[in-house]
């Protein structure tokens, strides 16, 4: 009888346990449970389905990349589709004009990525807040017409088509290889930003995010760690953006509006500010809305009359939840996640005020 | 000479525009980036007001122009009231998220196709031939004298105005004016209102001259570096912006690329953030960290 009385809670004595990334035993059964469901997954799924987690993938892996800029390091951009759209034109361009495969394609986009990137936080050295989201808007807009120049002058007024990528001189095509490559990709992402995080470089980040001032006088960067966040949060979008020009094969610049840019910085809000987790969950619920209005229209009686009006019925839709979500749910997604794990974390002794009779 | 009237009507379309942002920004610090739909709204509105009046246009704007004052102060009143004390992100994005679900509903309620509420109002909308063989249409003409007319009775009222000083104290310093008894709510609802008003009177000018369609909001946005190069919480700057914008757009468009359009006053942006970020007439702030 050896085992310690456990209070409810989980109490950290070191600091090398805070910085563990599996710190509970259940935390350990969960994650193991995930991993074996995600694996599992695609071999029961319909090709639809398939395509639905490939979609959520590729979005998790853009909204991870403007969480570090925006929910850590405290930057604003609405410009992430136009880094996403360059990073598909790079491999649009290469794969087209020097029919360059994809190894040498996707590390190409993340360099003019990461590039462009520091090209976007440029501005972020001397403006702050508003002024700062207008200018990489601006960019966001020189990006994509640039894209659009190109199309046109070459003659690919309609898109780029893109072959899909070789390995071993098998074409990746399927819904089935396709999980795997962006499931692996986005589990890779996400273990980059953790580690990035509770390193040296996550703490100036979030020491930047709080108080400039104050980071400066600690003894902090200030304006290499601004650029540094662009510049990685930029390459990762990059990569989405390439990654998600070879999965459709076919890029054009339509799929790059100003709403894209809305879309990823709607994830990381509904998903919740400051969190890893609630990246992936508000790309989860961001690509996955669209869907669940249109199955929720085909049961109305009527379904027909309602088909060509789906995309104003969705662009209403997700302006209305992103109110909701800003209105009453500030802390997103994520927020309502941890209401729910603290509940059980500290059942059953949870901690009453002494003197609130109200709750 | 057509060069100098495709200027000047831009110029006046843009400065229409831009004074809504300026309007709201100065005076409650919120960058309202859903005006681009809310100038379409107006549009809209008149073009449900023509119905309704067909044959009276006047009583048609005017009803149109009196709704889309309600809209505003509607819109402050039940959506950005909540937002006053949170981030300056979060209220940015509360009003992009107002903007797209603007823009969804009104293609639910009038259709995505081209409508033309001139039409309905039987208006003619003619050319009229000016010195020097340039040509101008009569929408274009009514536009660029609303702007004047605009500029000049909001300069007045913000000058001499009970109400217009009242807002000029809430935009300088919120705290010691609703300490003096000043009522935020009603001030900060007044500007959404008055911002609305100007944007739809734009936007129902533009529909009359060239028709309503879902790209009328980009227009919207196009005019927003106007109100930025000026400064975006002084009037004379978003005048002087809309100048600056709109030369450069015509200009570059004449000479270099009509495709240039779409880009040139993001363009003009940039340099301006670069160099001067507050604009030419805007105060020097030092802003929120978000």
């Amino acid at each position: 009888m050896s085992r310690r009385p456990r209070a409810s809670g989980h109490f950290r004595t070191a600091y090398a346990q805070d910085l563990r990334l599996i710190q509970t035993g259940t935390e350990r059964w969960a994650m193991a449970a995930c991993v074996v469901a995600l694996a599992g997954l695609p071999f029961l799924a319909s090709p639809f389905l398939l395509d639905l987690a490939n979609q959520v993938f590729l979005a998790a892996i853009g909204a991870l990349a403007l969480m570090l800029l925006t929910g850590y390091a405290g930057q604003i951009s609405l410009g992430h589709a136009g880094l996403m759209a360059a990073g598909a034109f790079t491999v649009g361009i290469l794969s087209r004009e020097l029919q360059a495969p994809f190894w040498m394609t996707l590390p190409a986009a993340a360099l003019v990525g990461s590039l462009l990137g520091a090209i976007f936080g440029l501005p972020s050295l001397r403006l702050r807040g508003l002024y700062l989201a207008v200018s990489t808007l601006a960019l966001h807009f020189l990006v994509v017409y640039l894209g659009g120049e190109y199309e046109s002058r070459r003659g690919y007024s309609t898109g780029i088509v893109i072959d899909p990528p070789a390995i071993g001189g098998h074409a990746v095509s399927g819904g089935l290889a396709w999980y795997f490559i962006l499931g692996l990709t986005a589990g890779g992402v996400l273990l980059l930003c953790l580690n990035l995080l509770r390193s040296g470089t996550g703490r100036a980040w979030a020491a930047i995010r709080a108080n400039e001032t104050v980071a400066e006088a600690l003894g902090i960067g200030v304006a290499g760690h601004k650029l540094l966040a662009f510049m990685v949060s930029s390459l990762l979008a990059a990569l989405a953006g390439a990654l998600f020009g070879y999965y459709r094969g076919f890029v054009s610049v339509e799929a790059f509006s100003l709403f894209l840019s809305i879309q990823y910085v709607a994830m990381i809000i509904i998903g919740g500010m400051g969190s890893l987790l609630g990246a992936v969950l508000g790309a989860l619920f961001v690509t996955l809305l669209p869907y669940g209005i249109e199955a929720a229209l085909r049961t109305l009686p009527g379904a027909e009359r309602y088909a060509g009006l789906l995309f104003a019925v969705n662009y209403a839709a997700f302006g209305l939840v992103m109110i909701l979500f800003l209105l009453l749910e500030p802390l997103g997604l994520v927020g309502i996640w941890r209401r729910v794990a603290t509940y059980f974390r500290l059942w059953p002794f949870k901690h009453r005020p002494l003197t609130g009779g109200q709750r | 000479m057509q060069l100098a009237v495709n200027t000047l009507v831009l110029t006046a379309i843009y400065a229409l525009i831009a004074c809504g942002y300026v309007l709201v920004y100065r005076v409650s610090r919120v960058l309202n980036l859903a005006h681009g739909e809310l100038m379409m709204l107006g549009a809209y509105l008149l073009l449900m007001t023509a119905s309704q009046f067909s044959g009276h246009w006047a009583v048609a704007i005017a009803a149109a122009v009196g709704l889309s004052l309600l809209v505003g102060v509607l819109v402050y009143l039940f959506l950005m009231r909540k937002m006053t004390g949170e981030m300056v992100l979060a209220a940015v994005l509360t009003t992009v998220a107002l903007g797209t679900l603007l823009r969804g509903a009104m293609v639910l309620i009038w259709s995505a196709r081209q409508h033309y509420p001139a039409q309905r109002l039987e208006f003619t909308n003619f050319a009229i031939a000016l010195p020097g063989g340039a040509r101008m249409s009569l929408c274009a003409a009514l536009l660029v004298a609303t702007t004047v007319l605009v500029y000049g009775s909001l300069w007045a009222f913000l000058r001499f105005g009970r109400w217009g000083v009242r807002m000029r104290a809430a935009g300088q310093r919120p705290l010691l004016a609703a300490q003096r008894g000043i009522n935020l709510h009603a001030i900060y609802a007044l500007a959404w209102g008055l911002s609305t008003l100007t944007g739809a009177l734009a936007g129902m000018l533009l529909a009359m001259d060239q028709g309503l369609d879902q790209t009328m909001a980009t227009i919207g946005l196009k005019a927003f570096p106007a109100a930025l190069v000026g400064g975006l919480d002084s009037l004379l700057g978003a005048l002087a912006g809309a100048l600056i914008v709109a030369t450069a757009e015509v200009l570059l468009i004449h000479y270099v690329d009509p495709l240039l359009s779409e880009v040139v006053p993001f363009l003009v942006l940039i340099a301006m953030l670069a160099v001067w970020p507050w604009g030419l007439f805007g105060t020097r702030e030092e802003l929120d960290r978000v």
